[in-house]
């Protein structure tokens, strides 16, 4: 019996770390890609995403499933740095993040729509954002200029060249990092949040667990 | 003073009770239900699972009420409603997590408790009807899980009902017009997600509680088993109490507390850290819309159903895939009448269901990891092995389960205290 | 009797912690029924342009999902008012729902200028328009006002309730400030107290 229950639980374990491995060893293309191991709740990290993001990503990608005053507020802005700074459309505090590219203009340059991302990091994974947009190199054969290593044939041109040339790598590597990071913030508002709730939730209920634990305890005292 | 205010409130609520028990059977129901209904004293942890069961769908009802007034059932809407309650409604995000958790939970409690059946022979006379019905629990909850699958509109919903659906084309001559039935469309369109709703969220959840309300009758019609596989009814004190027995309440319900907190705790642990639980809840492709253009990559069920779906893929022909997956859950059903064996626990039992049982769990686990792997090369290999395991562990059955060599049943149940 | 002091305490902290466990969880739940922040974006201030609004007419625009009426009053509508004869309910606005800058006969900040929900006190219905004095309809003693015609209830052009019928108050002016001469902006005020 209790050797049936050792293999019975070993198994599982093996099962869940072998099925980790995995996971870990997945979309690994090549020595140059990283972990992008953001923190989204490093507000400053995120604001210079966001600005980033609006500088770069913003003329032709909407997320649509967050409004401008919701950013200003988790990211700490007031509303004249949020219309200085982010908001480089018509749009009012209260809108969605809406590029004011036409969806048709975008598959006539690029041949499909620049999809929408707000929740390009939970369908892709923050690893794979992170190493598409610093593994862009230059490729005379595609029609963009530039080609990229994490994602080989994308439609999407080398936005960032000049930053690229401007900054040295590993600053480019923490400017691509910040857009990862706030684009995950994007996909997932709430997560700092609820992270900070599940503490208080997890205490909670280890506080009633001690309490039914007592109870318990004294009433089957009665039990022989 | 204290003594008589509180005889004035008691006495006033006797005159409640008595009033409601004139006209309804309130006390009655909780002696026969709780605090006279008495179960052994010796369950282990496997005894904790029927009651986390209920727990989970308490949740799953209450949290489903509440997406139900936010979520749009239209292929237009579908998606951006889901993350409309994500974002926008406050809580939320907490509702549906809780809610897409809770469906994993479920699943994870739901075996356990069968497996716990299995372990001390609960399915057995007199209990054939109990494991019947919660066998019908078990259907309706897959059920209740498929159509719940394709609500949020994401890639994966929409070609895993694709998938699911298409199943059914494997039944000659009817197929093909059947599956356009269930769809109500030539593909998996508004029309099916809006009927898939009104399974999902009326139909399916009501036979759910009316069955659960029969398991409960059944069980209580004729006594928990324990871990010894014993009858408590056999001993009984001067009152015509099960002496190995102790009272539901407040005995086990004590007990079933400090479980359920330390489920909860599980369970928020889940929610509030790992909602996608690395894509086992939450499948990164459903981050995506649903696209009639595009499969995803590597598409898989949710993971409680990946075993089943590992033996349809191990068969290499269309009918006979679907007809052994079909099998592989209903055999389940005749486990009364296929276990020879007379004696229940598996404490007493014999060397060779205990190896049976031991490489049916194990083919389980294995086939639900094949499952969710690419059916090639040596994953298929695996995977037909392996279903040969599952089918022989029921099959072959009546053979060893009547040769068991089994040791003394002890007559009154264990207990060390 | 130590055991029974125990086994008590041990009841009560277990009931009192589970019970406040249970109202914690009903929170989330009962606060999803508040409006969303999608309700919230659509429900923000509009700005109207008055420039083009003859005196004598009305333009209705919904702010929050609802009629918003902006009359402007010409020179007989507002020496009508100021020498109104019908018996009002609420003359001085004490029981009604307005920002304080409305607390006076015309009820807004310009006399020219009628800002008003257009929903009915009584039980929410849309009054009508009825501008013209002593109609058919509305008999000989008529001075021009809202009617509606859900229950009956009549009010004056500065929206005030007259007596005898069923509503309650005047008709609630929304919280609104003036952004230059012919622009205003309902759901902002000057100033927050205002509201």
């Amino acid at each position: 019996m209790k050797l049936f229950k050792t293999i019975t639980v070993s198994c599982f374990l093996l099962l869940i770390l072998y099925s980790d491995l995995m996971k870990a060893s997945e979309g690994n293309t090549g020595d140059n890609f990283l972990v992008a191991n953001n923190d989204v709740s490093d507000v400053n990290s995120l604001q210079r995403g966001a600005g980033n993001f609006f500088n770069y990503c913003a003329g032709c990608h909407s997320l649509k499933f967050i409004r401008y005053n919701q950013i200003a507020e988790d990211l700490d802005l007031n509303e004249s740095q949020l219309v200085q700074n982010l908001i480089f459309t018509q749009a009012k505090p209260e809108d969605a993040v809406i590029t004011n590219m036409l969806p048709s203009d975008g598959s006539r340059w690029f041949g499909k729509s620049p999809p929408d991302l707000s929740l390009i990091t939970r369908s892709r994974g923050t690893d794979q954002v992170y190493n598409f947009l610093r593994t862009f190199y230059k490729d005379s054969t595609s029609p963009t200029g530039a080609d990229n290593r994490a994602l080989p044939g994308t439609s999407m041109p080398n936005v960032l060249w000049l930053v690229q040339e401007q900054l040295n790598e590993k600053e480019f590597d923490q400017f691509t990092l910040d857009i990862v990071n706030f684009l995950d913030y994007v996909s997932e508002p709430i997560q700092s949040e609820r992270k900070r709730i599940g503490i208080w939730v997890i205490l909670f209920l280890l506080v009633f667990l001690v309490f039914s634990y007592g109870l318990y305890k004294d009433i089957w005292k009665e039990v022989h | 003073m204290s003594n008589g205010q509180n005889q004035d409130q008691s006495m006033f609520s006797n005159t409640i009770l008595k009033w409601i028990d004139d006209r309804f059977p309130l006390s009655s129901l909780i002696r026969e239900h709780a605090t006279d209904y008495y179960a052994s004293k010796n369950f282990n942890i496997w005894y904790i699972f029927g009651v986390l069961s209920l727990v989970v769908l308490v949740i799953q009802l209450v949290t489903g009420i509440f997406l139900t007034m936010s979520y749009k059932p239209s292929a237009k809407e579908a998606f951006d409603s889901v993350e409309y309650i994500m974002r926008s409604v406050e809580w939320g995000w907490l509702i549906r997590y809780m809610h897409s958790t809770g469906s994993s939970f479920f699943f994870i409690v739901v075996y356990l408790h069968m497996f716990r059946a299995m372990l001390y022979g609960s399915y057995k006379k007199p209990r054939e009807l109990v494991w019947i019905v919660g066998m019908l629990i078990y259907f309706c909850l897959i059920a209740e899980a498929f159509f719940g699958y394709l609500l949020p509109w994401g890639n994966m919903s929409y070609w895993a009902a694709q998938v699911i659906v298409n199943l059914f084309s494997a039944i000659p001559f009817i197929g093909e017009t059947l599956t356009e039935w269930i769809r109500g469309d030539y593909y998996i369109s508004d029309i099916t997600l809006n009927r898939f709703f009104a399974f999902h969220v009326i139909a399916v959840p009501l036979a759910i509680i009316a069955l659960v309300f029969a398991h409960i009758l059944a069980l209580h019609h004729v006594g928990s088993n324990n871990p010894d596989g014993i009858e408590i009814k056999n001993y009984k004190d001067e009152q015509g109490k099960p002496i190995d027995g102790v009272a539901f309440h407040p005995y086990h319900t004590s007990k079933d507390l400090v479980w359920i907190t330390v489920f909860l705790i599980l369970f928020f642990a889940a929610v509030f850290f790992a909602p996608e639980m690395g894509g086992f809840f939450l499948e990164v492709d459903n981050f995506e819309p649903a696209n009639p253009l595009q499969t995803p990559e590597h598409i898989v069920p949710p993971w409680y159903l990946t075993p089943y779906y590992a033996i349809l893929r191990a068969i290499p022909n269309k009918l006979l895939g679907v007809i052994f997956m079909a099998s592989s859950v209903l055999f389940f059903v005749f486990l009364p009448w296929l276990d020879k064996c007379k004696v229940k626990s598996i404490r007493y039992r014999g060397w060779q269901y205990k190896l049976a049982l031991s490489c049916f769990a194990i083919s389980f686990v294995v086939l639900g990891y094949l499952g969710m792997q690419p059916a090639t090369g040596i994953y298929v290999v695996l995977a037909r092995l392996f279903t040969i395991v599952y089918f022989l562990f029921f099959l072959m059955m009546p053979f060893y389960t009547r040769f068991e060599k089994t040791k003394p049943v002890p007559e009154r149940v264990v207990y060390k205290k | 009797m130590t055991n029974l002091n125990r086994r008590r305490f041990l009841s009560i902290a277990t009931t009192l912690t589970g019970g406040i466990g249970i109202l914690f969880s009903a929170i989330p739940f009962i606060s999803s029924f508040q409006p969303s922040k999608k309700a919230k974006a659509l429900a923000v201030a509009v700005k109207v342009n008055l420039s083009k609004l003859e005196p004598g007419s009305i333009i209705k625009v919904i702010w929050r999902g609802q009629p918003v009426w902006i009359l402007h009053r010409s020179k007989e509508m507002i020496e009508n008012l100021q020498d109104s004869k019908v018996d009002l309910r609420d003359p001085n606005s004490e029981l009604s729902v307005q920002p304080v800058f409305a607390k006076n006969a015309y009820r807004s900040l310009k006399p020219h200028y009628l800002i008003v929900e257009g929903i009915c006190t009584h039980l929410g219905c849309a009054p009508i328009e009825k501008f013209a004095l002593a109609t058919a309809d509305m008999g000989p003693d008529w001075q021009g006002g809202f009617y509606c015609p859900c229950h009956g209830s009549k009010f004056d052009l500065s929206g005030r309730v007259y007596t005898g019928v069923p509503a309650p108050a005047n008709l609630r002016i929304p919280p609104h400030r003036y952004e230059d001469e012919n622009t205003v902006i309902i759901g902002e005020t000057e100033d927050a107290e205002n509201v």
